[in-house]
């Protein structure tokens, strides 16, 4: 993608917080909505003597995503020590993993406007968070409940040319570590942070241009407009004859823009050093082996199955395929019903136009999917018609009932008895002799309509329409 | 019962089959305390609670319980060591009013086992010294002369235990700081394998070399003591899983067959004391009466163990005290107008007033060697040796059970002589770093006695986990001890 002669070169830093139930260092739990410094413990605020140890449920995690990125993982990874003084890091230090990290060199691949882009990963390395500062002009005030908790820094390569393809990566990795179930991917609480490294060169220049960091954005639209708004700021400093800085830069969403916070100059020395207080993490071929039959189909496997099995257009294998959760309800659906079309257009119509206007999620939906499936079951089986099914499952969305029950207590079952469909079409004709004359003379014609609406009005809409179809044909001629 | 002078042993036993109560015992030293401590300066806070605790141990007693193999014993317990409600400082100013809710591991087993703890014991400021002269709390006094330091860093440890104002003490070594107040002040001193005692709650120095130990008045004191304290804690990923054999039971003294080792490179040791040269020899000569064999064995690197073990420890600690910044707790510098101060001010006026000049000295030394640039050419060349010296080590116990070796150059020397001259000082560790260096156990045991009068231990090493040989061979060595019977003037 050019931008006046210059092309963008984009790496992005991801920061996913693993959702462990306690921290990576200690027992505290990780809870989001705990009262200040609630959730800290001598471990977690680094008092003397204290000492770490390994929550193995987050080196599970962090492997289970390195796969899921077609990460290679380090049999022998490393925490490392990265010292700096800040009052938010209890320690001095916080434990990340510097030369050695647990996953390296992977990819993930994606769509951007129909065309298909793969990024490389190169490394995914496990870190502690540092607590929380609030500034209140006179003085700080400091919340260690986030210390320790765990996260996994997901690094790219710098392989993305656009903000759109930045924000789909983004997506993408979001998508990923919701689908594995380690992370629940909420930007606005934090649980998913993007540093965006930024450079611009003139096309078809070999060399990188200077990078900027771009930190402080918390949804993947400010990724776009952030990375927008610095492209063209870059190149603007370029045109003017001016040099970019190495610096860190800050996302301002009110006023679409961003700000220097530091420059390099005063970047710290962090004395990396291997962690003595931890041992180094070995991971086996086995346990390798055993997480990898764990992980769950990803989004975009899942998708190509859908079309592929289940015949499924493009599109709407896209869509249930965005969150796990409405592609396990999507499945569930379909299992009950046995029938994928119809099961994929009730869930991405009635359904999320449903959960959209309440505010949902598909996992809190009343009408949960095998009653779904059988209601589609329903109107394929000519129980109930497919307008009826639409009362049907507003019944069911409003009480959570079975679709037999709303069926039975509404009435709206369908009329499927012969007999009981004549003695309706005997009436509707009797009172209408003068129209049945007309038709029968040919002297009006396209009158069949006519008594097709006037027997499924009469019937209160619940007359079988195939066979009011034969016995009218039957009856007129 | 001399209580004074009773061991561990005999007065857990006493307490247990209710012969004297632990209340009994825990004033009779309370008063030792009060009248001997204003000389020496070992204690830095008492626990005023200790007659209740040792009334509760009694009533349990009372009652048929079981409170354990220390049942109703004072113990003194080194500063670097977390006290759960009492005063922790580790020597220094910028923890002078550091008081932990949480006990070391080392002491919730002490006090599971029965200890009462008497107070918290004096010592050089974060273990970095060699003298007991860094401390916040002031020097502490060797009792068997007053002029003279009791070593370092347990030095308060040392001089308490060696004045039998306790029963026993827990210290902490990280390049010889039991093994060395423990031989200056003529008692036992052990630094188990790396990974046999939790460091948890141990206010860290230098992570990979520093280990808890007991620092008591015997073999099997110190045996017993060790395997209460010993064992696998899921607070400290770095101990070993490995079983804790009953050490003070399987305790024998035979030295027939068994291969004593004597290095090399310290037999030609530079500036070797005269008194403590001859205390080796006798020890050698009495070990060969008694059956052993004894085998030369080389440990050329080190030579190096001195510089490694400074580069290591201080890289570590630059690293370790990073926490003592005056946010959480601890010493804060007092400013007038706190919210115009920036945050490196904040910093530089709290540790710079908060720690002594060892301590700078050491965390400038570190800061230094982890910085770009300079890491490969200390850091990493530091651990290379290490490295090597461990594989050496582990070369001369294919031919040997135990090495024995001095543990200092000399005596205790005069307060005052070394403290300007840090170089000096650090050499004193010449003997003891290589052992933490590369994780050995590793003991001092009271033999000589110097023309002055001062007691001079040996040292005995052993491999990995190997603390029974090094025991026995200590209980061979005490049964001839020359400082056996001997106790300091000021007892």
């Amino acid at each position: 993608m050019s931008y006046r002669g210059y092309e963008a070169v984009i790496g992005i830093e991801i920061h996913v917080q693993l959702s462990t139930k306690t921290k990576m260092f200690c027992a505290d739990s990780t809870s989001f909505d705990a009262g200040d410094n609630e959730n800290t413990s001598p471990v977690s605020v680094g008092m003397p003597g204290t000492l770490p140890v390994v929550n193995s449920k987050a080196i599970e995690y962090s492997i289970k995503t390195g796969l899921a990125l077609g990460c290679d993982i380090r049999k022998k990874s490393i925490f490392a020590r990265k010292n700096y003084f800040y009052p938010d890091l209890p320690k001095g230090y916080q434990i990340s993993q510097y030369d050695q990290p647990i996953c390296e060199n992977g990819s993930v691949t994606f769509t951007v406007d129909g065309k298909e882009k793969t990024v490389s990963i190169t490394r995914a390395h496990m870190e502690e968070d540092a607590g929380k500062s609030t500034h209140f002009g006179e003085y700080t005030l400091i919340n260690y409940n986030r210390s320790g908790i765990p996260l996994l820094e997901v690094v790219s390569g710098p392989d993305i040319r656009s903000p759109a393809e930045a924000a789909e990566y983004a997506r993408t990795i979001r998508q990923i570590v919701r689908y594995l179930d380690v992370c629940d991917g909420n930007l606005e609480e934090g649980s998913l942070r993007c540093d965006c490294n930024v450079s611009v060169r003139k096309l078809g220049d070999p060399q990188f241009g200077t990078r900027v960091e771009i930190k402080n954005i918390n949804s993947f639209r400010f990724v776009e407009k952030a990375i927008e708004y610095e492209i063209e700021r870059q190149i603007d400093e370029v045109e003017r004859g001016g040099k970019i800085i190495q610096e860190t830069r800050l996302w301002d969403p009110d006023k679409n823009r961003t700000f220097s916070m530091r420059s390099k100059e005063d970047a710290q020395d962090y004395r990396y050093f291997a962690d003595p207080d931890l041992l180094p993490i070995i991971v086996t071929d086995s346990m390798i082996e055993k997480f990898r039959q764990e992980l769950p189909e990803l989004p975009i496997a899942r998708a190509k199955r859908f079309e592929t099995e289940h015949a499924l257009p493009a599109y709407d294998a896209s869509v249930l395929t965005i969150e796990k959760d409405v592609a396990d309800y999507y499945e569930e659906t379909a299992k009950g019903a046995g029938n994928f079309k119809a099961s994929s257009n009730w869930i991405m119509t009635e359904l999320m136009r449903e959960l959209n206007s309440a505010g949902k999620n598909i996992k809190d939906s009343p009408i949960k999917p095998e009653q779904l499936g059988r209601m589609i079951a329903l109107i394929d089986k000519g129980s109930i018609s497919g307008k009826i099914a639409k009362t049907v499952f507003q019944g069911m969305w409003d009480s959570g009932k079975d679709p037999e029950v709303i069926i039975k207590e509404k009435g709206l079952v369908q009329i499927s008895d012969a007999a009981a469909i004549e003695k309706i079409v005997d009436d509707v004709l009797a009172a209408n002799a003068q129209v049945v004359d007309d038709h029968r003379s040919g002297r009006k014609k396209n009158l069949f309509g006519f008594f097709v609406g006037a027997v499924m009005k009469a019937s209160k809409g619940q007359a079988n329409p195939d066979m009011v179809n034969k016995i009218l044909q039957e009856k007129l001629k | 019962m001399d209580l004074t002078f009773a061991t561990i042993c005999e007065i857990a036993e006493a307490v247990k089959t209710k012969k004297i109560s632990a209340k009994e015992v825990v004033v009779h030293f309370q008063k030792r305390i009060e009248s001997l401590d204003g000389k020496l300066n070992a204690f830095t806070s008492r626990n005023e609670n200790a007659v209740k605790d040792a009334e509760m141990l009694d009533a349990r007693i009372a009652r048929g319980e079981d409170v354990g193999a220390l049942a109703g014993v004072p113990f003194g317990i080194k500063e670097m060591f977390c006290t759960k409600g009492q005063k922790t400082t580790a020597g220094s100013k910028i923890l002078e009013n550091f008081v932990p809710p949480y006990d070391a591991t080392a002491v919730a087993r002490l006090k599971n086992a029965g200890v009462v703890v008497l107070g918290k014991l004096n010592q050089d400021e974060f273990a970095m010294g060699s003298s007991n002269e860094t401390s916040f709390h002031g020097a502490v006094r060797n009792p068997w002369d007053l002029d003279r330091v009791p070593g370092g860093s347990s030095g308060g440890s040392a001089a308490a235990q060696s004045a039998r104002l306790v029963v026993g003490t827990l210290g902490t070594d990280t390049g010889g700081s039991i093994r060395q107040p423990a031989s200056f002040c003529g008692i036992v001193g052990v630094k188990p394998t790396y990974g046999r005692v939790s460091r948890y709650g141990m206010v860290a120095y230098a992570s990979s070399l520093d280990q808890a130990g007991p620092m008591v008045s015997s073999v099997k004191d110190a045996a017993l003591t060790l395997e209460v304290i010993s064992g696998f804690d899921p607070q400290d990923g770095t101990t070993s899983r490995k079983q804790v054999p009953q050490w003070s039971q399987n305790l024998n003294s035979n030295m027939k067959g068994l291969k004593v080792g004597l290095v090399k490179e310290y037999l030609t040791a530079e500036g070797l004391d005269s008194d403590v040269q001859k205390t080796v020899e006798n020890a050698v000569n009495e070990l060969k009466k008694m059956g052993a064999e004894i085998v030369e064995v080389s440990v050329p690197l080190t030579e190096y163990a001195v510089p490694v073990y400074y580069l290591v420890a201080a890289s570590e600690a630059s690293s370790n005290l990073s926490r003592y910044d005056g946010v959480k707790y601890g010493f804060r510098a007092e400013f007038k107008n706190l919210s115009a101060v920036d945050l490196a001010e904040f910093y530089s006026q709290t540790r710079g007033q908060g720690f002594g000049a060892e301590v700078k000295r050491r965390i400038m030394l570190g800061t230094y060697c982890l910085s770009s640039g300079y890491y490969d050419a200390y850091y990493t060349k530091a651990g290379q040796v290490r490295r090597l010296i461990m594989e050496e080590y582990l070369a001369a116990f294919r031919q040997c059970d135990v090495i024995l070796s001095p543990v200092t150059t000399a005596p205790a020397f005069k307060i005052g002589e070394r403290i300007s001259d840090p170089l000096t000082m650090y050499l004193n560790d010449i003997f003891t770093t290589s052992t933490n260096l590369a994780g050995l156990p590793g003991m001092s045991v009271p033999f000589g006695m110097s023309k002055d009068g001062l007691p001079i231990g040996v040292q005995l090493t052993a491999a990995h986990f190997e603390e029974q040989k090094m025991l026995n061979v200590a209980s061979a060595l005490e049964s001839v001890s020359t400082v056996k019977g001997k106790h300091p003037h000021v007892v």
